[in-house]
């Protein structure tokens, strides 16, 4: 049967994504974000050896547009194509998906009352594709590791809760332990940490409370998923408000979890954290 | 200034949330910059801003908004910035240059406020 083998939570920042694409890192600022997520890179690539990744994030106004908003969406496609956000694609190859292993977890988290969207084309902005090379290695026309996208609305309120987001984990660890086949999967959610864009208030970060996060998710995360949306926008910036996103990877994790590796680095405007977990 | 929803309920110093009231209000705004995803809409859109946002039916006030470059009124008057950085790079603008805005700070003065301002 398939077995979740990885749990990831990590920012994900355009500027990451452009410093990337210009080769910055050996750049002095950038070096200390490109070093933080090497080791979990090479952990991924030479011990967890996934075969898939589910990774769980938000599109920002690229793919989805308001006229019919999707609270949760998932891939269930072969492919995913690179998203332009008006600079342009970035140049990534594109994704292969699973998408025999999508529909059995569409039937699955369905039958389990989360009524997802389900999405046969989807485009990836930098809420997906961030992560995806800070983690593995891709060559020119590749990844080593398929892919099934999973959306939240984190922009337009009403969101759904952290509770109903850390539920949907726990449906998604069911419906992933329940595929048939040998499988390795990795889970990701992406988001946060600190961050405010909106209003007088931009460039807001806490990084106590984006330390506590990466910690308190690991031991209690059931208390993390009990806080409000205003609680955590209030505490963590309006942004800040997409950690609910590491709550469903969380939700898909053991009780008992074991921190790989952790890293966190504030240069700009978002508290980036990086936080590798695996089961107890 | 009527036209600006006041975000009273989410009691968020210098925040406007964006849910589903400012979302209609600002519905014209983040179609218009949904469109701005292909070159040739922002070959257009540079061509002739005003026909631009004329097709688009903004209101009067969001069209000021957005000549003045002003990131702010454009955000209370229900621009989410998600959408609104398509705009932003089809200007030329940057992500800090609208917070320097926002904050009602020079770019040089936000940058100051910042640990590593070489990571852009």
């Amino acid at each position: 049967m398939a077995k979740i083998v990885a749990g990831i939570g990590s920012s994900h920042v355009p500027s990451i994504g452009r410093a990337y694409d210009q080769h910055k890192q050996t750049d002095p600022a950038w070096q200390p974000l490109f070093d933080g997520y090497q080791p979990v890179k090479q952990w991924l690539a030479e011990e967890v050896k996934a075969d898939v990744v589910i990774l769980v994030y938000n599109d920002h106004g690229t793919e989805f547009f308001l006229d019919r908003y999707p609270t949760f969406a998932l891939g269930v496609a072969d492919r995913y194509q690179i998203a332009d956000e008006g600079y342009g694609k970035r140049p990534l190859p594109e994704f292969e998906g699973h998408a025999a292993f999508s529909r059995h977890l569409a039937n699955q988290l369905v039958a389990d009352e989360f009524d997802l969207t389900l999405c046969q084309e989807m485009a990836l902005d930098h809420g997906f594709l961030t992560a995806m090379p800070l983690l593995w290695q891709h060559s020119d026309n590749d990844w080593p590791v398929k892919v099934v996208p999973l959306l939240v609305n984190v922009i337009q309120h009403p969101l759904p809760s952290g509770r109903r987001c850390y539920k949907l984990g726990q449906a998604l660890k069911r419906a992933i332990e329940s595929w048939p086949e040998d499988l390795r999967v990795a889970i990701v959610g992406t988001g946060g940490l600190s961050h405010q864009l909106n209003g007088e208030r931009f460039g807001f970060i806490n990084e106590q409370w984006d330390q506590q996060w990466m910690q308190r998710i690991q031991t209690e995360p059931e208390a993390l998923a009990d806080l409000s949306h205003k609680e955590v926008m209030t505490a963590a910036g309006a942004e800040g408000g997409e950690v609910i996103m590491w709550l469903v990877m969380r939700g898909a994790m053991a009780a008992q979890v074991e921190e790989v590796h952790r890293f966190y680095y504030a240069p700009m405007t978002t508290g980036i954290g990086l936080l590798a977990l695996q089961n107890g | 200034m009527t036209d600006i929803t006041t975000d009273t309920h989410w009691g968020i110093p210098g925040t406007y949330v964006f849910d589903l009231a400012l979302s209609q209000q600002g519905y014209a705004i983040n179609k218009m910059c949904n469109s701005l995803k292909t070159q040739a809409n922002r070959d257009l859109y540079l061509a002739d801003e005003e026909a631009y946002m004329t097709a688009y039916q903004l209101t009067e006030a969001q069209k000021d908004a957005i000549r003045q470059r002003d990131w702010l009124r454009l955000t209370q008057l229900g621009g989410n910035l998600f959408f609104f950085l398509k705009l932003a790079a089809t200007l030329g603008y940057g992500l800090y240059q609208i917070g320097a805005e926002m904050r009602g700070e020079s770019y040089e003065a936000f940058m100051q406020t910042r640990r590593v301002a070489g990571a852009v």
